[in-house]
Order: structure tokens, then sequence, then C-alpha cells
């Protein structure tokens, strides 16, 4: 007699649902958008990025001398500068006009015209203002018999020293925009990939597969496979993703902290893997109760508003503040911890022991939650019809 | 009735033993009881609702008995033994959206083929039954006699000990129905026990080496046709052209039915004798026409039928 284990029964409806969603069109299509919206947003970024911390200032005349200095005083106040020496003022002009030229500098060093097209840069104007108050303080230290490069080096190591009780990274931003990224990742994610759980439960019955499929397989292991070969395909989507991501972002230079965001992707693999067995069997069991699809959006929405609420009030929260008590609470529970706490620990507010003890709670949910869900799962699948009550599944 | 003694001999038998099933207040299966011996073709009758799909889900284990037992080869069937069966249930079941071929390696892989015994199968089935051109259609895209041809391919493609088929020709055209009968009948000669149900009585009659008529549960009647008939009353059709009207009053136990001019239709009990109608038809003069009508299937069915009015 043939026979069948259960592990490659669990593998046969694994690569069935796998192979079969991976070859869809839809797949193919939703992926390509998605890394093109994300690789649109990135470069963007870079783009924005870039034009928005740099200025092109021409030099006229006397000013050309100004070209190093303002530089380096310009660069001191947060902003890039790249100089030109210009010929013809007028002509000059015309470029500040057509926005070729972000400044034009003409005049003495000790009293600069400067031509913009609408404002002044502020961090420009700083370096400028500088500038100029240095011309003339190196001036009058020269009329009192100072040596200015002397004084300039002294001035220079005299500082305040600041001690921060709280100290914020300086990398924040770019954190806080990894874990967001994080966090709507998971959320599509766990949405997607579990409705689409949900809606393999309901084609099965609808179309009574599931009579000749349980006929050979138990359903705990048909469900399995199904899990397993829907969540993989989530995971090549989101390592795709992730990756492509990773690397566009690290090349343009959107981020430049080393590590980071291999990490961060890193953890929202771990929590894709909780989280997608955490709201799966959720998912299945759930569609387990209907025969159709129509019937399938009024079993999902309870599940599907927890993870919205997960996203919508959390993403706000770590907007807000990462480390508030409301959302260090929220991230520990298991139904908002596959997103939350991803999302916490790329912005570097997660202590390890919060990280921990939301792990155990989750994986301590999935086990409770699997056989819970395998229960209503395995009595529900076969009863066709009217919807089955959720009591009498749970008998 | 001469092999019911044989049925303790269980090799290659499935056998349904006093099974019941009640939904709520309603009572589906009452003690049903029949057996299927290897190499026969047994057809499954009974009004809708009466239970056939019930007691074929049991067998499969899709649906658990309320009591009762379901034997094969004289053990209590288990998980790993319905995988040798081949089912084909009433509201057909097929991955809509899954190409043909595929389903059937599929579902061939997941009754314990290897995928080169799966593919060769697979291969096989869909060119017996004439859908091999459309291997790789979608099942939906396939018209309801072609997706009926390959659900019977997916109950087959296993190579399955026993075969249990729910309304297996409905919806088929008759070249179909010649197709379909032709695999059931060479499954039986393989030893194979493959018991279905349908509602096209004529066909049961001609193709089930034994029947069982099932009526609110419990199986009333079960045999070959020819069991199924005896017992009952025999019918006469005499033509006697010269005959006088209540030519054949004075015979015992036997009543007229129909008189169609010339030719008389008589209803005998089991105590009658024919031959004394016979003499009485002589009597009138030359006697044209003197047979034994033999109740179709159809018939004994509706007089199963009616005794379920009555009772």
């Amino acid at each position: 007699m043939r026979r069948l284990s259960p592990s490659r029964a669990v593998l046969l409806v694994a690569r069935r649902e796998f192979l079969g969603k991976v070859r869809t069109r839809s797949f193919v299509i939703g992926t390509i958008v998605i890394v093109a919206v994300l690789a649109g947003y990135v470069l963007l970024q870079a783009v924005l990025f870039d034009q928005a911390g740099r200025s092109t200032v021409g030099l006229n005349g006397q000013a050309t001398v100004l070209a190093e200095p303002l530089k380096e005083t310009a660069k001191a106040f947060g902003r890039e500068v790249s100089t030109v020496d210009v010929t013809d003022p007028a002509k000059a002009e015309e470029d500040v006009r057509s926005g070729d030229l972000d400044v034009l500098i003409t005049g003495a060093p000790d009293a600069l015209r400067v031509v913009v097209k609408d404002n002044l840069n502020s961090e420009l104007q700083n370096a400028l203002d500088a500038i100029v108050k240095q011309q003339v303080l190196n001036a009058q230290l020269a009329e009192a018999g100072l040596d200015p490069a002397v004084v300039a080096k002294n001035m220079a190591a005299a500082r305040v020293t600041v001690v921060a009780l709280e100290p914020e990274s300086s990398q924040q931003g770019q954190r806080l925009a990894i874990g967001l990224v994080i966090a709507a990742l998971l959320y599509y994610s766990l949405l997607v990939y579990g409705t689409m759980v949900a809606q393999g439960v309901v084609e099965e019955k609808s179309s009574r597969v599931v009579e000749i499929l349980l006929a050979t397989l138990r359903p705990w292991q048909l469900l399995l496979g199904k899990v397993m070969g829907l969540g993989a395909v989530g995971l090549v989507q989101l390592v795709l993703i992730g990756g492509i991501g990773l690397v566009l972002s690290t090349t343009t230079g959107t981020i430049d902290i080393p590590g980071l965001a291999g990490g961060a992707l890193a953890t929202g693999v771990l929590w894709y893997l909780i989280g997608f067995f955490l709201y799966a069997t959720v998912f299945a069991a759930a569609a387990s109760l209907v025969s159709r699809q129509e019937e399938l959006q009024s079993v999902l929405t309870p599940i599907s508003t927890v993870i919205i609420i997960a996203f919508v009030v959390g993403i706000n929260l770590l907007i807000q503040d990462p480390s508030g008590t409301t959302v260090t609470v929220l991230s520990m529970l298991p139904p908002f911890a596959p997103i939350l706490m991803p999302g916490r620990m790329a912005i570097g507010v997660a202590p390890l022991w919060q990280v921990l003890l939301s792990i155990v709670l989750a994986i301590g949910f999935v086990a409770a939650i699997t056989w819970l869900g395998g229960k209503i799962y395995s009595n529900a699948v076969l009863r066709t019809g009217s919807r089955v009550k959720l009591r009498d599944a749970l008998r | 009735m001469t092999n019911q003694e044989e049925s303790t001999v269980a090799q290659g038998v499935l056998e349904i033993d006093r099974i019941s099933k009640r939904y709520g207040e309603v009572v589906a299966l009452r003690d049903m009881t029949f057996e299927v011996r290897a190499g026969e073709l047994f057809g499954f009758v009974g009004s809708n609702g009466a239970g056939k799909t019930t007691a074929m889900r049991i067998a499969l284990g899709v649906l658990a008995a309320d009591s009762g037992e379901v034997r094969w080869n004289g053990e209590p069937i288990t998980f790993e033994t319905r995988r040798r069966i081949g089912y084909m249930p009433e509201e057909r079941g097929l991955y809509p959206k899954m190409k043909v071929l595929e389903q059937l390696v599929y579902l061939a892989e997941l009754h314990g083929l290897s995928t080169n015994d799966a593919h060769r199968s697979a291969e096989n089935w869909i060119a017996r039954l004439g859908v091999r051109d459309r291997r790789n259609d979608e099942v939906q895209k396939l018209s309801l006699g072609n997706q009926q041809r390959v659900q019977l391919a997916a109950a087959l493609v296993h190579e399955p000990d026993v075969l249990v088929l729910d309304e297996p020709f409905s919806g088929l055209d008759p070249v179909a129905v010649d197709v379909m009968s032709q695999v059931l009948r060479e499954k039986a000669s393989a030893g194979v026990p493959v018991v279905f149900s349908s509602h096209q009585l004529d066909l049961v009659e001609r193709l089930c080496d034994r029947i069982g008529i099932v009526r609110s549960g419990a199986m009333v009647a079960c045999g070959t046709v020819d069991e199924l008939r005896a017992g009952g009353e025999t019918r006469l059709v005499v033509e006697v052209p010269d005959a006088a009207e209540g030519w054949a009053d004075g015979v015992p136990g036997v009543r007229v039915v129909e008189v169609q001019g010339p030719r008389t239709t008589l209803e005998l009990t089991p105590e009658a004798d024919d031959q004394a109608v016979l003499g009485a038809a002589l009597a009138t003069g030359p006697v044209r026409e003197f047979s034994r009508q033999r109740p179709s299937l159809t018939e004994l069915f509706r007089n199963v039928v009616t005794e379920e009015g009555v009772a």
C-alpha cells in the first residue's frame, strides 16, 4: 500500500499554494508595482535631499576670494555650497532668475551684494553674515595689532559642554523612517496574505474540493500546508521589496547608518513569521465558517480591524513618541506586536527585555491560537451551506 | 440470495454495517446496511433525500456516523485505507483555477503516488476519458460534461482499490455515459468494488450487478434485479383475439389490469397458476401471445416509493 507521510502531505499542499500564487499575474505585477513605488520614493527622497541641501553660488569680482570661506562656513551651518566664478554680472542675474544659479554675490567682502530669485536660504544667509562679520572683525583686529588667525584659533577652542539627560540619536530621522517603512510592510503583508489564506479556505469550501482533499488529508495538514505555502509567498515578496529598498536607499545615500536597514529587515522577517502564523490561523478559522466568497468579508472584518488599528494608531504613536507608555504596552501585546515592535526596534527605543518579552508572549499566543483555530477549522470546514456558528464549531 | 452466505469472506468487500446518522431532529440514516463485493458494480438508488449521499460521505470519512461501522477487507476502515478509495462527491469538487493535468497530478500525489507515477497515471486517465486536449486549461474553462470527466479522472487517478461515486452519470451526454459505463465495468472486472448512486434507473438496471434501494435512510431492497423482482406479483400479457370480456375472471389469484383490444394484461399473485391462465386463454380460441412481463427497475422502484407513501 502506498503511504503518504504527514510531512510530505503538508509539503505537497504548501508547494501547490506557493507555486499557484507566485505564478499568477497579480502577484508578479503587484510586486513590481510595490518595488517601483518604493524605488520612486527612495530616489525622490535622494534627489530632494540633494537639491535641498545644496546651493550653487556665483561669485563676481572681489567676491571670488570668498569661495573657500563660504564653502566651509556654509557647511558648518549644514549646507553644501558649490561656487562658480562669473564674469558677466548681468548674465549671471539672468541665470539667477531662471534658476540655474541659486545665488549671485558681487562687491567687496565687507559690503557684499547678494542677488537671489525670491529669498535667501537661511543657512546661507547665516553663513554670509558670519563671513561679513568675520571680515569686519579681522580688519579691526589687524588695526588693534592682533593676528586674526590666532584669535580665530582661540575662539574655535572655546565652546560650551552639553550634557544630554536623554540623548537623542543624531540618526533619529532615518531610524524613524525605517521603523515606519518596516511597520507598513508588515501591515501590508499580514493583511494581504492573511486574507489570501482566508480566500483559499473558502475557495476549497465553495468548490467542494475540500471533500476530496479531506478524504486523504487530515484537516491540520491541509491548514498547515496552506499557511506555510502562502506564508512563503509573503516572505518572498517581503524580502524582495525589503532587499531592493535596502540596496537603493544605501546606494543613493538616503540611509547612511551602516547595518541599520539590514538589521531592521532581519527583525522585520522574524516578526513577519511570528505575525503570519498568529494571524493566518485566525483568518483560516474565520473563513472556514462561511461557504461563499461573498460572506467572507463579514467574518474577516473583526480581524482586519485589529491589524488596521495596530497600524494606524501605532504609527501615530510611533511618530509622536516611540517610547510612550501606550505604544510601549501595545508593542508587547501579541496582536499588535508584529507591527509595532519591529518599528520600535528599528527606531532603537525598545530595550532587549521588551523585545524578548513580546516574542515570548507572541509565541505563546500563536500556540494557543493555532490550537483553537485548528479546532474551529477542522469542525467547520466540511459544513457547507449557511454560516457555521462559532459556538457549534468549538464543540 | 445465493451469494449472501459468502459475505463472511470479507476479502475485497466494502461493508456498510448498521450506520446511523441524525442531523438534530432529522434522521438521515437508520441502520443502513449493505456490502459491495470485489468485482461488483453496485447501484445505489433512492429518492432525493433518502440518505445516499450521507452514506457515501460517511464511507469516505468526510462525515462521522453516530453509530455503526464501515469495513474494508473485514477490518474497520481507517484513515490510511480510506486513501485507497476513489471518490466522486455529489457536488463536484475541483480547484476551478487549476489546470486539468496539474490538478490530477496533485490529487494523485496526495493519495501517495510518487511524482512520476502521478504524472503517468494522470496522462493515462485524461487520454482515456477524452480530455487530453484540455490538459493545460483551467478546470473552470471546461464544459460541465468535460469537468465531469475530469472529476472521474480525479477519482481514478490514484488507481483506487474501491470506487465510491455519487451521481457519476448526471449531466453527461450519451457518449460520455458510454465511456463512463465502460470504465466502471472495467474497474469492476479488475476486482474493484464499485458503488455509485444514480437516478437513471434504466442505466443502473443495465449496468449493475446488484442494486440497493434506499428509503428514508434505510436499505429496503437489495440484490440483483431478478432477486428484487422475486416475491413480487407477476404480470402476464395475453393476446386472445376471439375472447369475450371477462374470460380470465374464473382463474383464482388473477386480476385484470388492462385490456387493449385483443391484449389483456393480468396480474397474478405468487400463488396463482399461470398454466391455468393459459388453459383459460386456449379455451377462448387461438392465443397469439402469451408472455410474462418483467417489471423494470423503474417499476420496482416506484412500488417501493409507493409503499413509502402508504407507510
